[in-house]
């Protein structure tokens, strides 16, 4: 409490960070990417390792045989998809049946707000089917849950055959301790969204679909299973949710100690784990990895059936089959067993999967950053705004003090309230007019242009964002005149706190988004002024904004995945991540759309104010 | 000045109205930050229902207001948005007409100094106040109650809090205004609501005593015979209230119910105060002890508060809402809002003010990070009640950080009042004052 209170001590301090706040500012920028770089670097990450005692030390034997009756049942699966043309539900209800389970079905339908030009749906109606093997041994109190999506075309029906060939095992063994429910979900998410909220008794979208009949307990942990050939080489784990959600570490240790046992390859963001970290190659190999996660997480949309799931507060991953060139392959057998295995021992929990993180970041499946360690990295970028508010704070307060005339004083304020509510008000009423019209005013603009629904939400989304850069400035000069020097810098003031309490709360709900936003808007915060140069600091405050910033993140994430686009291929990539994001935010209460929309942009506006401030 | 007002309060009641027709509110109300077990507006629906079947709405452990809220919803529950508008209405006016009274009352005595200025030394004058620079501050007292977004929390969430906030500025205008036997009844009003304000009574009584010119001396008989008419009429009043209770309900259900309660922290439910994680944590055997040692803190600062601010009761006032709120055992929003009406009345002690920056953010920062760490705990199971607590903890930090500050700026000016602004050492060099 020294410092609080010693004025000797306070002046000391203020006018050391006031006087080296440029400086100190640039040093906490690079030492935060400099930070943020070095978690992939081996020596600073932990080994995962599994903290779930009912996981760890019972040993279980895997047994199941049957992955060519598996096989076979997937091809007859997909003959009978062929020939209904979608979920062949008869079917699947008649074998689910055979195989012992009590079986359900469950409709839902659907209307997208605009067409889903990457999937081609718009009115999607579907089934769900599952069943349920009921625990012989416990009081079915708690529930496990294996899926497979039934998708179009050719893909998946591996999965579907294996899931099968699991359940009809599974039927004949005698130590399940908990429900299993095989879940076979029509059009992915849509159909698992409408499941889960089936089952838990909710509706947060608007959703019609039929209540289930048939329910077993509360669900503890999930896995989703997409397998499209009946050899894969390796196995990649998908752990990114909605909204950057991930499940608990230890399901993700599981996976991976299954694999080691079995003698899996088992790959995260489709990257095989390197032993050679000392060397940079072995570096940039698990800097490309973290990166991937830290896109994917940032996103905020599920990447497999099991996103959704994480809502509900149930552990689940995606495990997806991957068959490349490579000569060594695993059959359909292993799969199985290797499945087995996990469910055997998720079987033996006692309580939620809980002991371990639920915030990190894999630079590898065997090593992990957790909280501790990426925080400060976040922490430092963001030191920066609070020490450019101090600065601002300091300037602003020391202002009276040189003239010393009580009523001049109130007389500067009194108009400054006007002027810095006025951009505060138009630039949240931009946001909300992002967030509002495109989905709202599709029909309009698909009326007097000639663009397909989607181009048109997408289109009007961008023409608002654009529109916006002109818009503020102008009617704030309108509204409330002369702006004067300590205008714009309480708006700075403001703004910049702001953003930081804005930064805050995301990199708490998903570090990954707050981390990539904090790189681009905080260098924009820290500097602009309405002294630089209008038209080169315009340049750079517009291409460091959140839609840029999006659009770069695109380009990198192919790049990252070794799939580089051409310019036009990423642009339009660009118009269908816009897109998505509108469709995940209406279909799914994806976060990421209204963030950016009500809150990330007008906050990035009113900088915008601020360098155009007269 | 009038019209100011006027339109502050459509544009407060507008803000009101559109988020009660909105989804919001139900969110809102379900907010642990905005409603406690016992402001709960579903708790009181719950009460009520009780009440209808003929059952004692005490009875199942859910119902915690008083007999009085009760049975005013039972007339009133069809129009509870209106009545919890018109509460902070009342609130916000009450409010402005006291402050107003005060500052008559300060520019009256200023002119007295005036007569002696002899007394304050030459450059004070730069510390004390233009009529212009108090001419706003009621209104912007008014404004601060109305527009604080804590108080609009509470209005939409339907949180009680607000009827006790009306109660408690319809004390302080009465106080103002002089008159003994209001001010007792409505200070015996608040408390019968909270218990709380009891600690008010100090206040009260130094203000009224100020204002009849009774002099602060424990060894005058007027000093003795003006608390004992206070203390008369106020254990009268409660005297009444709580026989009225008892009438109205036929028992003595609502004593435990109410302020054993209130006392005794049986539900610990997350909120913004200090008790919750504490007593969740805690061996039972350490219980009372702890239970004593966290109420005590409230009533704790009373008497040395009052001693050391015996001539600026309006002060003591602020500070003891402060306290309140910070150390009660169910805070909300809605009661942090109410000292928070009240720091325009000292915008001449920003100047000494030394950590307001840091105390804005800190606040500013936790409001938001509430929800956020609530939902990371509760629905998405990956964070626990530790970070939430965390936040709570320096949520607390920070506004006692804040009235510490406050009160350390007023000694500081009147010392000033006193001693000159610029002060000199005795070797002519310039001289700081450091608090320790």
């Amino acid at each position: 409490m020294g410092l609080l209170s010693d004025p000797t001590r306070r002046r000391a301090l203020i006018s050391l960070l006031t006087r080296l706040n440029a400086p100190i500012c640039v040093v906490c920028y690079m030492a935060g990417v400099a930070w943020f770089m070095g978690l992939a670097f081996e020596p600073f990450t932990l080994r995962t390792y599994m903290s779930e005692n009912a996981m760890g030390s019972t040993m279980v034997e895997e047994r199941f045989p049957a992955g060519e009756r598996a096989l076979a049942t997937g091809r007859e699966f997909s003959a009978h998809k062929k020939r209904v043309g979608g979920m062949p539900v008869d079917w699947l209800v008649k074998t689910m049946q055979a195989r012992g389970l009590e079986v359900f079905t469950q409709r839902f339908s659907r209307t997208l707000p605009f067409p889903d030009e990457d999937k081609e749906r718009y009115m999607v109606k579907g089934t769900n089917v599952y069943g349920i093997l009921r625990a012989p041994r416990a009081p079915r109190t708690e529930a496990l849950v294996l899926s497979a999506p039934c998708s179009p075309g050719d893909h998946n029906n591996q999965a579907v055959g294996l899931l099968l060939g699991l359940a009809s095992y599974f039927r004949n063994q005698i130590f399940w301790a908990k429900d299993i429910i095989f879940l076979v979900n029509e059009h992915d998410l849509i159909g698992m969204q409408a499941w889960l909220e089936g089952y838990h008794h909710t509706n947060t979208t608007g959703m019609d679909w039929s209540p289930l009949q048939g329910r077993a307990g509360s669900i503890q942990a999930a896995l989703s299973l997409e397998l499209s050939s009946d050899v894969v080489t390796s196995l990649d784990l998908i752990l990114e949710g909605l909204n950057g959600q991930l499940p608990n570490l230890d399901l993700a240790n599981l996976f991976y100690a299954f694999c080691q046992k079995i003698g899996v390859l088992c790959t995260i963001q489709g990257k095989l784990q390197r032993n050679d970290w000392d060397s940079v190659s072995g570096y940039s190999h698990a800097v490309q990895t973290m990166m991937l996660m830290v896109l994917k997480q940032a996103s905020g949309r599920p990447w497999g059936d099991h996103g959704l799931f994480l809502r509900y507060h149930i552990e689940a991953a995606t495990v997806r089959g991957i068959n490349s060139f490579r000569p060594y392959k695993t059959d359909c057998t292993t799969v199985g067993r290797l499945l087995e295995g996990m469910y055997r021992k998720l079987n033996n929990l006692l309580e939620r999967l809980h002991q371990s993180y639920f915030f990190y970041l894999m630079p590898s499946l065997s090593h992990f950053v957790s909280i501790g360690y990426y925080m400060p990295a976040f922490g430092l970028l963001a030191a920066i705004l609070l020490l450019r508010a101090l600065d601002l704070w300091v300037q602003l307060s020391a202002a009276p003090q040189r003239d010393e005339d009580g009523v001049t004083d109130v007389e500067q304020t009194a108009p400054g309230v006007l002027s810095i509510l006025t951009p505060l008000v138009i630039s949240h009423l931009t946001g909300a007019a992002l967030y509002s019209l495109p989905v709202r005013f599709q029909d309009v603009a698909v009326e007097h242009f000639p663009v397909s629904e989607t181009e048109a939400v997408v289109l009007t989304a961008i023409a608002i964002y654009t529109a916006g850069l002109a818009l503020p400035h102008n009617t704030q000069r309108l509204l409330s005149g002369e702006g004067t020097e300590q205008g714009w810098k309480v708006l700075k003031l403001l703004a910049l706190l702001y953003l930081a309490v804005l930064l805050g709360c995301t990199a708490l709900i998903n570090f990954s988004l707050g981390f990539i936003l904090a790189l681009s808007l905080v260098p924009v915060a820290a500097f602009v002024t309405p002294h630089i140069p209008k038209l080169l600091s315009a340049v750079v405050l517009v291409l460091l904004s959140p839609a840029c910033t999006l659009l770069f993140a695109v380009f990198f994430f192919h790049e990252l995945q070794e799939t580089p686009v051409s310019f036009h291929e990423g642009w339009l990539l660009y118009l269908s991540v816009i897109s998505q994001g509108i469709l995940d935010h209406c279909l799914y209460g994806s976060l990421l759309f209204p963030l950016a929309a009500l809150l990330l942009y007008p906050c990035w506006l009113l900088f915008w104010n601020i360098l155009f401030w007269k | 000045m009038a019209a100011p007002l006027t339109l502050l309060l459509v544009v407060a009641v507008t803000i009101r109205a559109a988020l009660f027709r909105s989804s919001l509110a139900e969110l809102i109300a379900d907010r642990v930050e905005v409603v406690s077990p016992i402001s709960a507006w579903k708790r009181v629906i719950e009460g009520l229902a009780l009440l209808d079947l003929g059952v004692s709405p005490y009875s199942g452990d859910v119902f915690h207001e008083t007999p009085l809220i009760i049975y005013l919803f039972h007339f009133v529950v069809d129009y509870a948005e209106i009545t919890f508008m018109l509460a902070d209405v009342i609130t916000a006016v009450a409010l402005y007409i006291a402050v107003k009274d005060v500052f008559l009352l300060f520019q009256s005595r200023k002119q007295k100094f005036a007569l002696e200025a002899d007394r304050y030394p030459m450059d004070c004058l730069e510390l004390m106040r233009s009529p212009t620079e108090m001419y706003y501050i009621p209104l912007k007292v008014a404004m601060f109650y109305l527009l604080n977004p804590f108080t609009i929390l509470s209005c939409v969430a339907k949180s009680t809090c607000g009827l006790n906030n009306a109660v408690f500025s319809l004390f302080f205008l009465t106080t103002i205004k002089g008159n003994m036997l209001l001010s007792a009844i409505f200070l015996c009003l608040a408390t019968y609501q909270s218990i709380y304000p009891l600690t008010l009574c100090a206040p009260a009584m130094l203000y009224l005593m100020q204002r009849q010119y009774v002099p602060v001396n424990v060894r005058r008989a007027s000093f003795w015979w003006f608390v004992a008419q206070y203390l008369f009429m106020y254990l009268g009043s409660l005297f009444v209230l709580v026989g009225l209770s008892f009438f109205l309900l036929g028992s003595w259900d609502y004593l435990p119910s109410v302020y054993g309660f209130i006392l005794s922290v049986p539900d610990l439910t997350p909120n913004i105060g200090l008790f919750w994680y504490f007593f969740a944590e805690m061996f039972e055997h350490f219980r009372l002890f702890f239970l004593c040692v966290f109420q005590i803190n409230v009533f704790f600062y009373t008497l040395p508060l009052s001693i050391k601010l015996k001539d600026h009761p309006v002060f003591l006032i602020f500070m003891q809402l402060a306290v309140i709120s910070i150390f009660k055992s169910y805070p909300t929003v809605g009661d942090i809002a109410l000292y928070m009406a009240f720091l325009p009345v000292w915008s001449h002690l920003h100047r000494f003010l030394r950590n307001i920056f840091l105390v804005s953010c800190v606040l500013l920062a936790c409001s938001a990070l509430f929800p956020v760490l609530w939902h990371l705990w509760i629905y998405a199971g990956s964070a626990n009640s530790n970070f939430y607590y965390a936040i709570t903890l320096l949520f607390n930090v920070a506004q006692i950080l804040l009235v510490s500050d406050y009160f350390y700026a007023f000694l500081r000016r009147e010392h000033h009042l006193t001693y000159g602004l610029y002060l000199k050492r005795k070797d002519g060099s310039e001289a700081t004052l450091v608090l320790k």
